[in-house]
Order: C-alpha cells, then sequence, then structure tokens
C-alpha cells in the first residue's frame, strides 16, 4: 500500500508520519514543506476560547485534537530528537473596555453552557497574571488547558520524524492529478494506491481531480507579525483581545496576528494591517511597542464553507481529503494525522472524523 | 403581503431587507442568513475581498440569486471612495455604490464634508449613489440634491447594535425625501427595524445584529418579520396616543341586563 500525499505542511506531513508508523510507503509531494500556512501560523491551541456560535461539532473535534497533543508531542519529540516548543500556559482573554467586557460574559456564559472550563477575572486579577496588560483593562478570562506550540518547530520535527521512517521528499509542485497518481509539474509521475490531498488553500485548484473529488475550499489570507526582544516576553501566556491576539514563545519571540481577509491568492503584507495589528497588540501590552518587528508575514488558510475541515474519501475512489482546516490547521494536526492515517491503513475512517467527510457537500461538489 | 414594491433608480424589489455580508462566520451560514432574510440585495466591501476570486461570497450571492451592491467601506477620504467605487464598477459590472466615508476609527461615523464631495463626483459620473450618512435632515436633504438615488441615514454607530438614537430625526428625514430611506446601521434587534419602518424608512440595512446573533439563521428569519411589520404598521396608520383609556368595546347601544328581582 503507498500514500502519496500532496502537501507537506503539518497536515501532510503529521499523516504521511502516522501512515509510515503503521507501515504504508508514504511520498509527500511538496516543492517548500513547511512554507504555506504551517509556516506563518501562531500555533496558538485554543479550542476553548476561540469557539463559536453554532460550530459545536468542530469544538469536539479541536478538543480531541487539543486533548491528543501532549502524546503527540512526546512522540514526535523522540522520533525526531528535536523540541516543538509545545506549553501548556494557558490563554487569557482580555477586555479593554465596557463594551469588550459585555461581548466577554456573553462568550464566556457560552463556553460555560457548553461545559467547559473558564475563569473570569476582574481586572486586578488579570493584571496580577500578566503585569504587562495596560492598566486600563476591564477584566477577562483564563482558559487554562488552551496551550500553544511552534508551528515552524513542529513541521522541522516532522520532516525529521518521517525522515527517519523512510518516507519519500519529493520537493517539486504538483501539476495534476491522475486517478491515484500525481503528475509532477516539472515533469515525471508518482504513482500510489491512493493520493491524499493536504494541499491546503490550494487543495481546491489542483488540476485532474473529477469534479465530485474538488473539496470547496478558498484561500483566507491571514497576515500576521513576529517580535523579539532581547529578554524574556512582556507577556507570559497566550493573550486573545478583541482585534488581536499575542502568542509568547520561551525562546523570546512573540507572534501577533492576524488579519481574516477575502483576498484570493494574494499573499501582499499591506501597511494598513501591520499598523492595526501593531496598534492593537501595544494598545494592550504597552512594552510590545519596544521589542523588534523581525518580520511580517502573510499566508493563506484553507476555507470550507462550514469553517471546519474536510476529512476522508471522496466520491472518487482512491482520493482522500484532508484539507479545509481553516483557522485550525496546527490544533488539528494529531487528530487529522491519526484519524487519516487509521483510514489509510484499514479503509475505515474512525468515528472521530465521520463528521467531517467530504461528502456533507455533495451539493457544491456536484 | 407587499404589493408596493421598494423602488430604487427604476429598480424594483419586494425585500425591504438589505443584509451587509462583512461578519458572518462562515459562507454557509451567510447563505442560509441570506435565504432566511428573504434579501433581494446585499453590500459587499470591495477593499475587503477579491473580486476574482472562486469559491467565495460572490458565488454564495450568485447561487442564492442576491443582488450585489458594492460599497466603499474602509474609505476615509472623498479620493478614495471614488477610485474605490471606480474599481468596484469595472470589477462587479454594476454602477450602484453604497458610498461610506468614514470620518473616525472608533465610531466610524460618516465624514459628511467627504462624503457630499464624493457623491457629486460619481453622480457626475454616472453612478447610482446609496450613501450612507449622519441622521442629519440637512445632510440628507443635500444628498438628495445632489442626485443620490437613495440616503441612507444611521440608527447608531455601525456594528454598535444601539439601535435608533434620534428618531425624530429619522422621522424628518423620512419625510422630507422623496428618494427611498434606507436605516444603515445600528440595528440591535428586530423591534429596531420595525421602528425604522414605522418611522417611514423605506428599507433598513443590517448586518451584525444577524451575523453576530446566537442564532444568526433565526435572527434573519425575526429581521425580515420585524420590517415587514413595522412597514404594514406604517401603512395601516397608528391610533393617536391617549393619556386615559378608552374601552375597545363600545357600551353605546347594547343591551342592558336587569338583575333578577329588581
Amino acid at each position: 500500500m503507498k500514500a502519496v500525499v500532496v502537501g507537506g505542511g503539518v497536515i501532510g506531513l503529521g499523516i504521511a508520519w502516522r501512515a509510515a508508523s503503521r507501515g504504508l510507503a508514504v511520498t509527500v509531494v511538496d516543492p517548500e514543506p513547511g512554507r504555506g500556512a504551517s509556516g506563518v501560523a501562531a500555533g496558538m491551541l485554543a479550542p476553548v476560547t476561540e469557539v463559536h456560535y453554532g460550530e459545536e461539532a468542530l469544538l469536539a473535534l479541536n478538543l480531541e485534537s487539543a486533548r491528543r497533543y501532549p502524546n503527540f508531542v512526546a512522540e514526535l519529540e523522540d522520533a525526531s530528537r528535536m523540541v516543538v516548543g509545545y506549553r501548556a500556559s494557558g490563554t487569557v482573554s482580555v477586555a479593554r473596555d465596557a463594551d469588550d467586557l459585555a461581548a466577554l460574559e456573553e462568550l464566556v456564559g457560552y463556553q460555560r453552557g457548553l461545559g467547559l472550563e473558564v475563569e473570569r477575572l476582574r481586572s486586578r486579577e488579570l493584571r496580577r497574571l500578566e503585569p504587562g496588560l495596560a492598566p486600563g483593562v476591564r477584566g477577562g478570562a483564563m482558559v487554562a488547558g488552551d496551550h500553544q506550540v511552534d508551528p515552524r518547530r513542529l513541521v522541522a520535527a516532522l520532516l525529521a520524524a518521517c525522515r527517519r521512517l523512510g518516507v519519500v521528499l519529493r520537493r517539486e509542485r504538483a501539476g495534476s492529478i491522475d486517478r491515484r497518481s500525481v503528475v509532477l509539474e516539472a515533469g515525471g509521475v508518482e504513482d500510489g494506491d491512493v493520493v491524499v490531498v493536504a494541499a491546503g488553500a490550494w487543495s481546491g485548484v489542483l488540476a485532474g481531480l473529477p469534479a465530485e473529488a474538488v473539496p470547496p475550499v478558498r484561500p483566507v489570507k491571514g497576515q500576521i507579525l513576529r517580535l523579539r526582544g532581547a529578554g524574556a516576553p512582556p507577556l507570559a501566556r497566550n493573550m486573545r483581545g478583541a482585534e488581536v491576539y499575542l502568542v509568547p514563545r520561551s525562546d523570546g519571540e512573540v507572534v501577533v496576528g492576524a488579519t481574516v481577509e477575502e483576498r484570493g491568492f494574494d499573499t501582499a503584507v499591506t501597511a494598513g494591517a501591520v499598523h492595526e495589528l501593531l496598534r492593537a497588540a501595544i494598545e494592550l501590552v504597552p512594552d510590545v511597542a519596544e521589542l523588534a518587528l523581525v518580520e511580517t508575514a502573510a499566508s493563506l488558510r484553507p476555507g470550507s464553507p462550514d469553517n471546519a475541515p474536510l476529512l476522508g474519501a471522496t466520491g472518487v475512489e482512491g482520493v482522500v481529503l484532508a484539507t479545509g482546516h481553516f483557522r485550525n490547521g496546527i490544533l488539528l494536526a494529531p487528530v487529522t494525522a491519526d484519524a487519516v492515517a487509521e483510514l489509510l491503513a484499514t479503509g475505515e475512517a474512525p468515528p472521530e472524523i465521520t463528521a467531517f467527510s467530504p461528502r456533507r457537500f455533495q451539493r457544491v461538489l456536484s | 403581503m407587499d404589493d408596493e414594491p421598494l423602488v430604487i433608480a427604476g429598480q424594483k424589489f419586494s425585500s425591504r431587507l438589505i443584509l451587509g455580508t462583512g461578519g458572518a462566520a462562515s459562507l454557509e451560514i451567510l447563505e442560509a442568513v441570506l435565504v432566511s432574510a428573504g434579501a433581494e440585495l446585499a453590500t459587499v466591501a470591495l477593499r475587503r475581498i477579491d473580486p476574482a476570486a472562486q469559491g467565495s461570497l460572490l458565488d454564495v450571492l450568485s447561487r442564492v440569486g442576491v443582488r450585489l451592491l458594492p460599497n466603499t467601506a474602509g474609505c476615509f477620504t472623498a479620493r478614495d471612495a471614488v477610485l474605490t467605487a471606480k474599481m468596484a464598477r469595472e470589477a462587479f459590472e454594476t454602477d450602484w455604490v453604497k458610498l461610506e466615508v468614514i470620518g473616525d476609527d472608533r465610531t466610524l461615523l460618516p465624514d459628511a464634508v467627504e462624503l457630499v464631495d464624493a457623491a457629486e463626483q460619481l453622480v457626475d459620473d454616472g453612478f447610482v449613489v446609496l450613501p450612507y450618512t449622519n441622521d442629519d435632515p440637512v445632510l440628507a436633504r443635500r444628498l438628495e440634491a445632489i442626485g443620490c438615488a437613495a440616503v441612507m441615514p444611521l440608527g447608531s454607530p455601525i456594528g454598535s447594535g444601539a439601535g435608533i438614537r434620534n428618531p425624530y430625526n429619522l422621522a424628518i428625514i423620512a419625510e422630507q425625501t422623496t428618494v427611498p430611506v434606507i436605516l444603515d446601521a445600528g440595528i440591535g434587534t428586530a423591534s429596531d427595524a420595525t421602528l425604522a419602518m414605522e418611522l417611514g424608512a423605506d428599507a433598513v440595512l443590517l448586518a451584525t445584529a444577524v451575523t453576530r446573533a446566537r442564532e444568526p439563521v433565526l435572527m434573519a428569519e425575526a429581521m425580515r418579520q420585524g420590517v415587514e411589520a413595522g412597514w404594514l404598521a406604517r401603512r395601516a396608520g397608528r391610533i393617536p396616543r391617549r393619556r386615559y383609556a378608552e374601552a375597545s368595546t363600545a357600551f353605546a347601544g347594547m343591551a342592558e341586563w336587569e338583575p333578577v328581582g329588581g
């Protein structure tokens, strides 16, 4: 049994690693592994903080993946002999003013109604946890179970783990899909028994897929900043404001994100977005202004019609989808890798992904 | 139920509820909301989307048969707004534009001076201009005089859900204006939409009140009914207010009941 995985982001590499662990022959096709959305994502693992009305099914999958993260990381670090920067530091949500506070109260009520654990914090309690917060903040909430990982380290570790298991990496662009084979743009064919489409935002524009296997995935642009100071970051844990989030890493990096823009395949970094992200971040944590701005980037998330991923078999024999993870690709990497590898090895989709079958979009697909 | 259509620049619409498309949690929810609201017209911010992108918002609109109204959201000067409107005309092949020129980041209130300037230029250039304006009757009159196809006064700031903060001005604008008056921004719940129609608005434009509701599809239906209720009530004519009660049943002319043995 040989699987050809199109796309070497955390989703494609995660599937390749888990499938190879189960004894499958795997080839990953990607000209620049980890250079898509995985390479710019902040790595906030925050299923509770970012829960949204009407997305309860997705919440269940997100929580399941978050639950698997510690073991996934332990096994991956063991297999790759690298560290991936997993931190169980918790996530705080911060209200700047009375309007934010009212919105936050509503969110906390929703979270508690779903049985999720969240702690309401008054302004002074919040600032005792995070003394770098602007003194004017009105209050907040803390979710101890929302963690973080460093997606770039995660990609590097997955590449190393794949290599150790004999996964073949073709650093080439997939031109088209021809039944169970991937035709490379520069010439040549990678034959397999099954093709896994894990090409993120590009999954919907791969040539050669029959119409009923083309995922309804569109690019959703995100602009994001990386900052760095001499010492420890001015915040200790992930922080979510109304207009921005900040993710501090133990190596001193602070990631500030992110815009959500429907701009097609445009990846220009704009002055306005950088300005707005910095303004909002500095408003929450004034000392962010002292950090060096080391990187601005934009990338494309794979958006699906219902914001949830497309996982599993399509109407076309030999084509499996693992795409459409939208804003949750890093978070969903473990459960996606486990479940799709199981599907490849056994032919059966495990129960945790059946609600996310690509067939739910049959109307769109047909 | 509503046999009198909304007419903007000669185009007839049977729905008097217009939706903004920003802020929906997903395209699937947006599609369901458009259907539930019965909307025939929806605004799209040219600066926030790529008109050429596949599988996006535009596909949703064409699938549900809702006409697209480009807006100039994100513009702070007349120059930017005019340029954006012209780009929208190219991209979407429509000369209709909802003109927004924002004067302040925090309140997102319109900049009256820039708005009038941009409206003049666009009307001269053949656009069908629907300007988002303050609830100022004098400004509304100026916009109509320039040749705008409708005026769109706010109820309260965009996304605030604070309702109609100056019903008197809205009523004055509705009374004096001959082109359609579309209440735009500030709607928080269905009764706000009803009130706007009762006060004389010809239509209501809203987005956040639906997209951020716990159940967006239900709220869209509520808004549709709210707009219809207000429109019907206005045509039916409300009764004058009285200080004291007046029994709903008249007693004059009714048979007297004589107690037995009386």
